[in-house]
């Protein structure tokens, strides 16, 4: 036993398939590697809240609007959750946040483009929401426990999500024709932005092998592209909607679909800062920030107080 | 006027009270002072807002004129909103929210206790299941306006001030008309002078116990029973209606 | 003062009555009472608990990993403390 090093015993856990603790030993690589991605994770679920809850104040049904409240206040759940994960790695919700805050932390680049129509809120519910389902669901079996947990959580509560934005495309598909053409827009608009979402392609992606060694990621991003694709396209042709990709075509050889690529000049754009939303987004949160900033002060110095009243009783 | 025309008045008014609060709050959902706040004010908001819904549902019942929970709340016009003021005033800071929400917490809290021992069965219903759901808001929301009122000097003042603004709306929570008198006689509405002064006793406990005061010798507002309101809801119906009402053949 | 997010705490729930109370996760609060109606607001949205414990987290005390050894192995090898080390004869059947 003496001769192994903590190397070893980090490397042994990961080859049986064992979980990493927060106490166990770790590679510095590993830590930050994970402290970023699961950051990254959670800043996604609360910029997240703002695009659909862009529409609560005008959800067209009161089942709509409780349905549309629940799911925002979901998708802040998960950013906590997933905050508490990345704190487990030695890091503050404070310096989180504020690496957020100041632009220094990425999020997902979906959430930059702008929610126009009712039909928006079906389409990310039904497309953004399922392509993240699919990162999620690899992510339960990641190698750090903390994490890993928090996405069995996660997925327990997503199952709903993508349901109710398919559920809002039926509804606007077999509706009117303006109701009709409000969701192709919509798919016209989130098709490619949501293909983006699973990262650039494998030949460009700098931070996919060591993932994938510690089992942080479990498939690669054109794998989970493809997937996507070919899942997705029978519950476009389910709704007759089009898919606004013209080399859409099956592909027997390879038993998929083959697609445009989408425009990655346009996503490392939106991921730089140059999106139709970053700094609404940014903005937004900022201000939810600072203005809750004495909110947070008072609850500080009451509970100060209370601490120095119960010690003098 | 009758029963039946009196007891659908009734209910908009609790309906649209919940509704037109909710919706409100609503604003407040992705924009909390922090993550923690911001679920726990919208787990209020989705109480309130579902209160509304049973609330218009049987309002829509009892009319009995083919209209539905959604068309009473999405094509009525402002003049027929019965919504109560304080609850169409816009959010303000989290210490304006907080008190507006305490006062209506503390109302709909020995509001419901009533209520729920009407001789209509569904109001019974719908106000049993609410004042479970109350009974927490109001623990929530009283915390807060604690921690406010002895937190820093300056959220003392903000939350102070949101109470002396506040104030000229409560009354309006009391007020009854010959809606109350019909209902009263029939065992159906709640006696709000009852109401009134378990809630005087319980805020003006609550605001001592928060080192704040209470606002003395305040001109009250009035208006909300007859349909009468402040600038604000109209805007807040243009926001809230338009999607129905710029489809009006469309299902959602 | 410095403006922060208050101190983590984490949370038990018992699902139901008579149940053992099971870690479920985190979060911050400024006080008790705060700690525990966040965690009812963060942990039971789809009824998952009937009560729950809130605990400062700094007021945990865990074993570490080089723990493992020294804690846990020596228990391994103490069959007698388990019910099927003994033999009571057939006739007597379950016990």
């Amino acid at each position: 036993m003496e001769n192994i090093s903590f190397e070893d015993v980090f490397e042994g856990k990961l080859a049986k398939n064992e979980m990493i603790e927060p106490k166990d030993w770790m590679p510095e690589n590993y830590r930050k590697h994970l402290i970023r991605q699961i950051s990254q994770h959670a800043h996604s679920e609360i910029i997240g809240m703002l695009p659909e809850g862009n529409w609560i104040t005008r959800a067209p049904s009161l089942r709509a609007k409780v349905v549309l409240l629940a799911k925002v206040q979901d998708e802040g759940g998960h950013g906590l959750y997933l905050y508490t994960a990345a704190e487990t790695l030695g890091v503050s919700r404070d310096e989180l946040l504020n690496n957020l805050h100041t632009g220094k932390a990425k999020y997902s680049s979906i959430f930059n483009y702008p929610t126009l129509t009712w039909a928006d809120i079906g389409a990310v519910g039904w497309l953004v929401d399922g392509a993240a389902i699919m990162n999620q669901v690899m992510l339960q079996r990641s190698s750090y426990g903390p994490y890993s947990r928090a996405m069995v959580r996660i997925c327990k509560e997503e199952s709903f999500h993508q349901r109710q934005g398919y559920e809002i495309m039926t509804h606007l598909a077999f509706g009117t024709k303006d109701q009709k053409e409000m969701a192709q827009d919509a798919l016209n608009r989130w098709w490619y932005p949501t293909m983006m979402m699973f990262g650039p392609p494998d030949s460009e992606s700098p931070n996919s092998e060591n993932a994938m060694k510690w089992r942080i990621k479990r498939e690669t991003n054109d794998q989970l592209r493809q997937r996507f694709v070919d899942q997705t396209v029978k519950q476009v042709e389910y709704l007759g909607l089009i898919v606004p990709d013209e080399n859409l075509k099956w592909n027997e050889a390879k038993n998929g679909y083959d697609f445009t690529e989408p425009n990655w000049v346009e996503f490392k754009n939106i991921i730089s800062g140059n999106g139709p939303c970053n700094k609404e987004r940014l903005a937004a949160r900022n201000k939810a920030h600072d203005d809750g900033k004495w909110v947070r002060e008072a609850a500080q110095a009451f509970a100060k107080k209370r601490s120095e009243i119960y010690a003098a009783a | 006027m009758t029963t039946q025309e009196a007891l659908f008045q009734y209910i908009l008014r609790i309906g649209d009270t919940n509704l037109i609060l909710g919706q409100r709050l609503s604003e407040w959902t992705g924009h909390g002072p922090f993550l923690e706040e911001d679920l726990a004010l919208t787990n209020i908001t989705l109480d309130i807002t579902g209160a509304a819904k049973s609330f218009l549902e049987y309002a829509a019942k009892v009319e009995d004129k083919g209209r539905s929970e959604d068309d009473l709340a999405f094509l009525r016009n402002d003049r027929q909103f019965f919504n109560a003021q304080i609850t169409e005033l816009p959010n303000g800071d989290y210490a304006r929210t907080i008190a507006r929400q305490v006062l209506v917490d503390c109302f709909d809290y020995y509001f419901y206790q009533e209520l729920s021992k009407s001789n209509d069965e569904t109001l019974a219903g719908i106000a049993q299941k609410s004042l479970k759901e109350v009974t927490y808001h109001l623990r929530h929301t009283s915390a807060w306006l604690e921690r406010f009122g002895d937190g820093t000097e300056e959220s003392h003042n903000k939350v102070q001030l949101a109470l002396n603004e506040l104030w000229q709306y409560t009354n309006e929570l009391f007020e009854m008309n010959e809606v109350d008198e019909l209902l009263i006689k029939e065992g159906i509405a709640v006696d709000l002078n009852l109401v009134k002064t378990k809630w005087e006793k319980h805020i003006s406990e609550l605001v001592e116990k928060s080192t704040l005061t209470i606002p003395q010798n305040v001109f009250m507002q009035t208006g909300s029973r007859k349909g009468i309101h402040t600038e604000h809801l109209a805007f807040i119906l243009a926001e809230m209606q338009a999607l129905p009402r710029i489809y009006p053949d469309a299902k959602w | 003062m410095s403006d922060n997010q208050g101190p983590v705490w984490e949370v038990f729930l018992q699902k139901k009555a008579g149940q053992p109370f099971v870690h479920c996760g985190s979060l911050h609060a400024f006080d008790k009472e705060m700690a525990l109606e966040n965690a009812r607001d963060l942990y039971t949205r789809r009824g998952e608990g009937c009560s729950i414990w809130v605990v400062p987290s700094n007021a945990i005390v865990a074993s570490s990993p080089e723990d493992f050894g020294p804690f846990f192995e020596p228990s391994n090898d103490k069959v007698y403390r388990h019910p099927t080390f003994y033999q009571i004869p057939d006739a007597i059947g379950h016990m």
